[in-house]
């Protein structure tokens, strides 16, 4: 399956097509190769391949089933499906590469794990990854953040990681990865920085992409087990883009099936109002790799806006970026108030409440159903929603 | 010989080279100029202009401020190129900038590499630009527009990939004194030592200059022990925040390296 693909994605250098790379300060290089060589190597062994088997079925709960929305599909027309990555361990699809990255920590003999956070759920997800494997962690995340997301804040220090407040410039995301790259540089040796999507230098948007494989390979077989024949159509929101790459990468190979990126839109089109980096940014160097990036007249990165914390990023996974040039994923984009609508629909038609993030894919699903009622569309539900549930009934309310 | 500073700095000073860093358009947004000028009247061979921008992985608080700071002072590479565009008539001290890839990419290589030549920019730090990128892509151009790109090495850097930077280097190598970001650190520990002391039995065809953690004279004058001089960057750009007038603040901080 798609292994054609998988070989010549990326090329040694760590490029997808234009997009990608290691641009990368020098006291980095040499700790990249070493972590691009380590899993070149270990992560090709049986040991480590059947470890990781071991953790995701008996620790993550895997494989997450696949879903027929019956109400929902009533509803709107077509046939609508989910992968319910909201029930992997921890609540999200995070965990799955979160637990290979602090695998291969701990074979490479590394002692702490170190990334940033936005929302603070790649930081639990991580927090989680050290806790089982006895590893120290340490998350970065920006001072309003950690007030906003206070919650997600606890959740990591009751699983034992320090938090570490990042306190310059706007203190949000790009400040928390600002503070972690830091921390990282003044001991590379005994860290590892563990990245939270498919971006960052190579080899991460790789080794991510390839440790959320998982994703796509259940969901296909699933879907081909419960109906006989692939879907219609494929659909994944994209922040960074690590639950996209997941479960499209099973399905590179199947020219009947149309994959959909979904992005924020947010309140409008209007520059610091979306995230909408596929439909409106251009190709730019961001955080030590090549991709499409909403930047200003300087190159300098936008500022970017959604309703989902975790779509909140002003570049995008190299591999999407060469995806969308090769039209061989449509990106396309959702609004704020699609999404609520979405994550509405769902909770009460089908009792499930996704999480933000995971709305935006949902609501290209309703929309998609409604105009190709014939069709089929396999939802990654990448995540639960427990974490957005004061946020949205404090902000929208509860609807009648 | 060769036209460029850089080179003919290197032909004739062999030791003790003290490069000067600082942010461009910090304090002040007009600040860069009577920086450069001042920098040069007090005995300074080098000057690495820095390019803000706002995200500066690979250095420490204090530059991570500067940056933030002259961004906001509105600070950019168009604005940069402007107030550098008559530099040449006043100052004769070889000039390098140093930034990060996000901005020059977004200007474009090559229109960023003529403007370079056209102010009378002699050559270039970037240090997020990978060996194979520039070789494949860029040392053409370098060369089309007279401009010397310098590498950077650390103490994790593998001997085989110090030579072979070394080949592809014509100036000075970039000596990362550890694996860290900008800002002054105390002294030059023993185990920096001993990797100077490696590079330095390696015997590169380039000169070396010392830069991370040197901030006075003592770091400095240590440092030239192992290699034809030394960068201040961090400690520099402190000092320019402790003086109203920078002209001065520039002069008493290069006294107090000699």
């Amino acid at each position: 399956m798609a292994e054609n693909y998988f070989k010549k994605y990326p090329d040694t250098k760590g490029f997808f097509g234009a997009y990608g790379g290691a641009f990368i300060p020098p006291q980095l290089e040499d700790e990249m190769q070493k972590i691009n060589d380590a899993y070149f190597s270990i992560s090709k062994s049986h040991k480590f391949i059947s470890e990781l088997r071991s953790i995701r079925k008996h620790y993550q709960g895997r494989p997450t089933p696949v879903y027929y929305c019956n109400r929902l599909s009533e509803k709107y027309g077509g046939r609508i499906y989910l992968k319910r990555e909201d029930l992997n361990h921890s609540g999200a699809h995070k965990l799955n590469h979160c637990m290979g990255e602090a695998l291969l920590a701990k074979y490479m003999g590394k002692k702490k794990l170190i990334a940033e956070t936005g929302a603070g759920q790649h930081g639990v997800a991580l927090a989680t990854a050290a806790a089982y494997f006895g590893l120290e962690c340490e998350i970065h995340m920006g001072e309003v953040d950690m007030a906003k997301e206070h919650p997600n804040v606890v959740r990591m220090e009751i699983l034992g990681a320090k938090v570490v407040p990042a306190t310059h410039g706007l203190k949000t995301l790009k400040e928390a990865v600002d503070s972690a790259f830091g921390a990282y540089l003044e001991d590379p040796i005994t860290t590892i920085y563990c990245i939270g999507s498919v971006v960052g230098p190579h080899p991460f948007p790789m080794m991510v992409r390839d440790f959320q494989r998982v994703v796509g390979i259940e969901a296909r077989d699933q879907f081909m087990e419960m109906t006989g024949e692939l879907p219609d159509a494929v659909s994944a929101c994209v922040g960074g883009g690590s639950n996209a790459m997941g479960i499209f990468s099973a399905f590179m190979d199947d020219e009947e099936c149309s994959l959909y990126g979904v992005e924020p839109s947010g309140r409008s089109l209007d520059p610091g109002e979306h995230a909408a980096t596929m439909t409106l940014g251009k190709p730019g160097i961001i955080h030590g790799f090549k991709c499409y990036m909403l930047q200003d007249d300087q190159g300098e990165p936008a500022p970017v806006y959604s309703v989902a914390s975790g779509l909140d990023y002003p570049g995008v996974g190299p591999e999407h970026s060469m995806l969308k040039d090769l039209g061989k994923v449509h990106y396309e984009h959702v609004s704020d108030k699609e999404c609520i609508d979405a994550f509405y629909e769902l909770s009460r038609l089908e009792g499930i409440i996704p999480a933000l993030e995971s709305a935006h894919a949902v609501a290209h699903a309703l929309k998609y159903a409604k105009n190709n009622p014939q069709k089929s569309i396999l939802v990654n539900l990448s995540g639960r929603g427990d974490k957005d549930i004061d946020f949205v009934v404090d902000t929208y309310g509860l609807p009648s | 010989m060769s036209t460029n500073r850089i080179t003919q700095l290197f032909e004739r000073k062999k030791d003790a080279i003290l490069s000067i860093f600082f942010t461009a358009g910090h304090p002040s947004l007009e600040d860069t100029v009577p920086i450069i000028q001042t920098l040069e009247a007090s005995g300074a061979d080098l000057i690495e202009v820095g390019m803000p921008f706002s995200d500066p992985i690979a250095d420490g608080p204090t530059i991570q401020r500067t940056s933030e700071i002259s961004l906001k002072n509105g600070m950019s590479l168009n604005v940069l190129f402007e107030q550098l565009k008559d530099i040449r008539k006043t100052t004769k001290l070889p000039l390098i900038l140093m930034g990060y890839m996000t901005p020059v990419f977004k200007f474009g290589m090559e229109k960023f590499l003529s403007k370079c030549k056209e102010v009378g920019i002699d050559g270039l730090i970037l240090p997020e630009l990978p060996l194979e990128v520039y070789e494949n892509e860029f040392a053409s151009l370098f060369e089309k527009y007279g401009l010397l790109n310098v590498f950077l090495i650390t103490p994790q850097t593998p001997e085989t990939r110090v030579r072979k930077i070394d080949q592809a280097s014509h100036g000075f190598i970039y000596m990362v004194s550890s694996a860290s970001t900008t800002g002054a650190k105390a002294s030059i520990a023993t185990e920096q030592e001993a990797y100077f002391k490696r590079i330095q039995d390696m015997q590169l065809n380039n000169p070396c200059l010392i830069g991370f953690g040197i901030s006075n004279k003592s770091t400095f004058q240590n440092a030239c022990k192992y290699a034809s001089g030394a960068i201040i960057g961090s400690a520099f750009v402190k000092a320019l925040e402790e003086d109203k007038d920078v002209v001065a603040a520039t002069r008493k901080f290069m006294e107090t390296l000699r």
